[in-house]
């Protein structure tokens, strides 16, 4: 205990020295910062402070150090997260490379592999996207048919990649690629990193139900792959797929909570009191304040279960296909009620008669939807519960 | 505050997981119902639990009790829920020795607190009136006369009111009927002139009474902490019977949900096991969500009484609320789901059944939670 209030003072200090002053206001969307090659910064201090979290491993605190991490264990990771809360500090970077790949690599990867990527992932050197599903290949996602044949010294890559988020952004992709085309789906597929400045790479963005989107779709058209960029054994890359998309569904789970994942940060029992108006400081339509309560409430029991499963230290697991089932029906279910609640005017598209904030909400009603599609269905992950955990039968 | 437990009660818990598998089955609450037995839990079980220190896991040290606190006693319930235990262990255990401890004088605490520790003495807190929980909703009257306290009116579905030694009533000294002013609580030997006790008869073959007070005359020294002031003190003991119960809600939940689970497994129609079917699965790891909201909501509760957190009111209510919901749905899948099997009485799933909505009732159903949380927390 008291070497942790010591690191608190020392993490203390150097966020007081190191935090520039206007990455403790609120994040405004166009100042989130996801590093890469062609990153474009329109406030200079977020460059400033990705550098110096990114040098000091902290955009990764628990990675370790020999890779440009920060080397803390759990209960130091705790505090700096505390510490970064407590100044109201925004993210220095959002990585899909963190989030998802780094700790694949860390698994999987070859000692190459780890030098090479690592450090540029933690200092938002490279951003990276996930190449996953197909339009031939969603919840069956090891039907997957973008092939990688083997050419020598490299792999020749031919096929199309859907709902690549940021394709058109990253530098690098990580993609599922079918490597045995004889041999049961299962156990042809592999894990292939794949720089996005190849020839023959090309991405088209997808318009949404919301409106613009950051998914793409991605084109491979006989792209050449060194093979020193395959993780792990050849055809047995279903074993990594399977343990990101763990790491991806906990990333996604927190969707449940007010404030995470996507959506517009609105409060719903704010945007009802405004809305629906006030009746001795309730909210005035009974009926739904009961629908927001109920609602409210499974999110405190929800939040509470994915901090017992922080103390428990539960890694990515088959439990986190919970987390991203109930979480991404919770915030679909926040934003219907927030919608419900305002009323008229919560059915805006554009500016004639709608407010930002107005119109925000409508289409992070409508983004809502694909959470529980993306990363798995809802009905995928219940079917992981029924198999994985509890066990029963196919 | 961590969700976990320590060291100590994670040993608490397999203690009486051990205690309840080994002494108390399922069968041991089948005999019980069967033979009619009046008071509805087994004396010799009472003894063991007394002898194990159940009894006095929130009393003071000095009063010869463990202080263990609610995680402890919440995690004995839990496991004394699995097998539907039937004991005065809520009553007295929770609601009596916190009624006592913390309303009570240091001359009341010496009197009961080390009678309830040795197993001498069990208790019942008599609060509500009507068809449902509603803890401010006092009718019951106690009046000053002369230098002795009067109790008149009644109360309804007094948990082991049929045979605890001493009852907790709950009366108004002044006020109105829903003002947490003027609530005072007594307490009263259960053969005293005035004091009519009847046991009802409920679907979980339980121990509850009705109780009649006609001027039911009492000492001064009946009188538990001080006049008028004990509603807010009462509003806390609920709580952490509330929290209590919500353990042994959650015990519940937890067996029902695997036995029905294993059935799926073992069950075979149409030439497979049943539990291949995605309709019946889906439902099952719904389920499994559910419960593993109502794991943390139990442990978050029972940290924050322990910790005296300004948390408690809304994590008490939360618990219940969720701990009523969940088992409100299992209860219901587990019958469902067990076929024409789990609607006969030869089987045990359906004493979860009638225990859970019993158990939903008492302090409050989620509902009652619900609204209270919507006021706690400002909506």
């Amino acid at each position: 205990m008291e070497h942790l209030e010591q690191f608190r003072q020392e993490v203390r200090d150097w966020l007081e020295e190191n935090c520039p002053p206007s990455m403790r206001t609120p994040l405004v969307p166009e100042e989130e910062v996801w590093g890469g090659r062609n990153a474009e910064y329109v406030n200079p201090e977020s460059k400033l402070w990705l550098e110096r979290m990114g040098e000091k491993g902290w955009t990764a605190p628990n990675l370790p150090k020999e890779y440009g991490g920060g080397g803390l264990d759990r209960d130091e990771t705790k505090v700096l997260h505390q510490e970064l809360f407590r100044i109201k500090a925004r993210p220095a970077l959002n990585s899909f490379g963190i989030w998802m790949l780094a700790p694949c690599i860390i698994e999987f990867g070859s000692e190459e592999q780890k030098r090479e990527h690592l450090p540029k992932i933690i200092k938002g050197e490279i951003r990276w996207c996930q190449g996953y599903s197909e339009p031939g290949s969603g919840s069956d996602l090891a039907s997957l048919s973008t092939k990688a044949e083997d050419m020598g010294d490299h792999y020749l890559v031919n096929g199309q990649k859907v709902w690549t988020s940021y394709a058109d952004k990253a530098d690098w992709i990580f993609a599922l690629v079918r490597t045995g085309p004889k041999e049961p789906k299962h156990n042809g597929i592999s894990f292939l990193l794949i720089d996005m400045a190849t020839e023959g790479v090309s991405t088209k963005s997808i318009t949404l139900i919301s409106g613009k989107s950051p998914f793409c779709e991605t084109f491979f058209d006989n792209v050449k792959a060194p093979k020193e960029n395959l993780v792990g054994v050849e055809n047995s890359g279903w074993t990594i797929a399977k343990k990101l998309l763990q790491h991806e569904r906990n990333f996604i789970s927190n969707f449940g909570l007010a404030g995470g994942g996507t959506g517009s940060g609105a409060d719903v029992v704010s945007i009802a009191k405004k809305y629906l108006g006030e009746a001795n400081g309730q909210i005035a339509n009974s009926a739904q304040r009961e629908n927001i309560t109920l609602h409210k409430m499974k999110e405190h029991a929800f939040g509470l279960t994915l901090q017992r499963s922080g103390d428990e230290g539960a890694k990515a697991s088959a439990a986190s296909s919970m987390f991203k089932y109930y979480g991404t029906e919770h915030n679909k279910d926040r934003y219907e009620l927030m919608i419900a609640a305002m009323g008229n005017k919560g059915l805006g598209w554009t500016n004639e008669g709608f407010s930002d904030d107005e119109q925000a909400i409508t289409k992070a009603w409508l983004r809502t939807k694909a959470n529980s599609i993306e990363g798995g269905t809802s009905e995928v992950q219940l079917n992981v519960i029924s198999r994985r955990v509890l066990d029963l039968p196919n | 505050m961590k969700l976990i437990l320590t060291e100590e009660q994670q040993f608490l818990k397999d203690t009486a997981q051990s205690f309840a598998r080994d002494k108390t089955p399922v069968t041991h609450f089948r005999e019980l119902r069967d033979n009619k037995n009046s008071q509805c839990w087994d004396e010799s079980v009472w003894k063991e639990m007394v002898g194990l220190g159940w009894s006095g896991i929130l009393v003071p040290e000095q009063f010869g009790g463990s202080e263990f606190g609610m995680a402890g006693i919440s995690v004995i319930m839990q496991e004394l829920g699995k097998t539907l235990t039937p004991s005065p262990i809520l009553s007295t255990s929770v609601l009596g020795v916190s009624a006592i401890n913390m309303l009570g004088s240091d001359e009341q605490k010496e009197n009961y607190l080390p009678k309830i520790v040795a197993g001498e003495l069990t208790t019942a807190l008599a609060i509500d009136e009507g068809n449902h929980h509603d803890p401010f909703a006092i009718d019951a009257t106690a009046v000053l006369d002369g230098d002795k306290w009067v109790l008149n009116g009644k109360k309804v579905f007094v948990v082991d009111g049929a045979s605890a030694g001493s009852i907790l009533l709950v009366a108004r000294t002044s006020g109105k009927s829903g003002e947490s002013n003027g609530i005072s609580v007594f307490v009263a030997n259960k053969d005293s002139a005035g004091l009519d006790i009847t046991k009802i008869s409920t679907a979980d073959s339980r121990n509850y009474a009705n109780i009649e007070m006609s001027d039911l005359t009492l000492e001064q020294n009946a009188l538990l902490g001080e006049k008028d002031l004990a509603g807010e003190t009462l509003e806390k003991i609920l709580d952490l019977g509330r929290i209590a119960i919500s353990a042994e809600m959650l015990g519940n939940t937890e067996e029902a949900f695997e036995v029905t689970v294993n059935y799926l497994k073992e069950r075979k129609q149409f030439g497979v096991q049943i539990g291949s079917f995605q309709a019946l699965q889906h439902r099952a790891a719904k389920m499994f969500c559910e419960i593993e909201l109502t794991k943390s909501a139990v442990i978050a509760a029972m940290h924050a009484a322990d910790e005296n957190s300004n948390e408690l009111e809304r994590l008490s209510s939360l618990a219940k609320f969720q701990a009523g919901e969940t088992l409100h749905l299992v209860s219901n899948e587990a019958i469902q789901m067990h076929g024409g099997i789990g609607v006969t009485d030869e089987y045990d799933i359906g004493f979860y059944l009638k225990r859970a909505r019993v158990a939903e009732q008492i302090f409050g159903t989620s509902e009652f939670h619900q609204s209270r949380y919507a006021d706690i927390s400002g909506f």
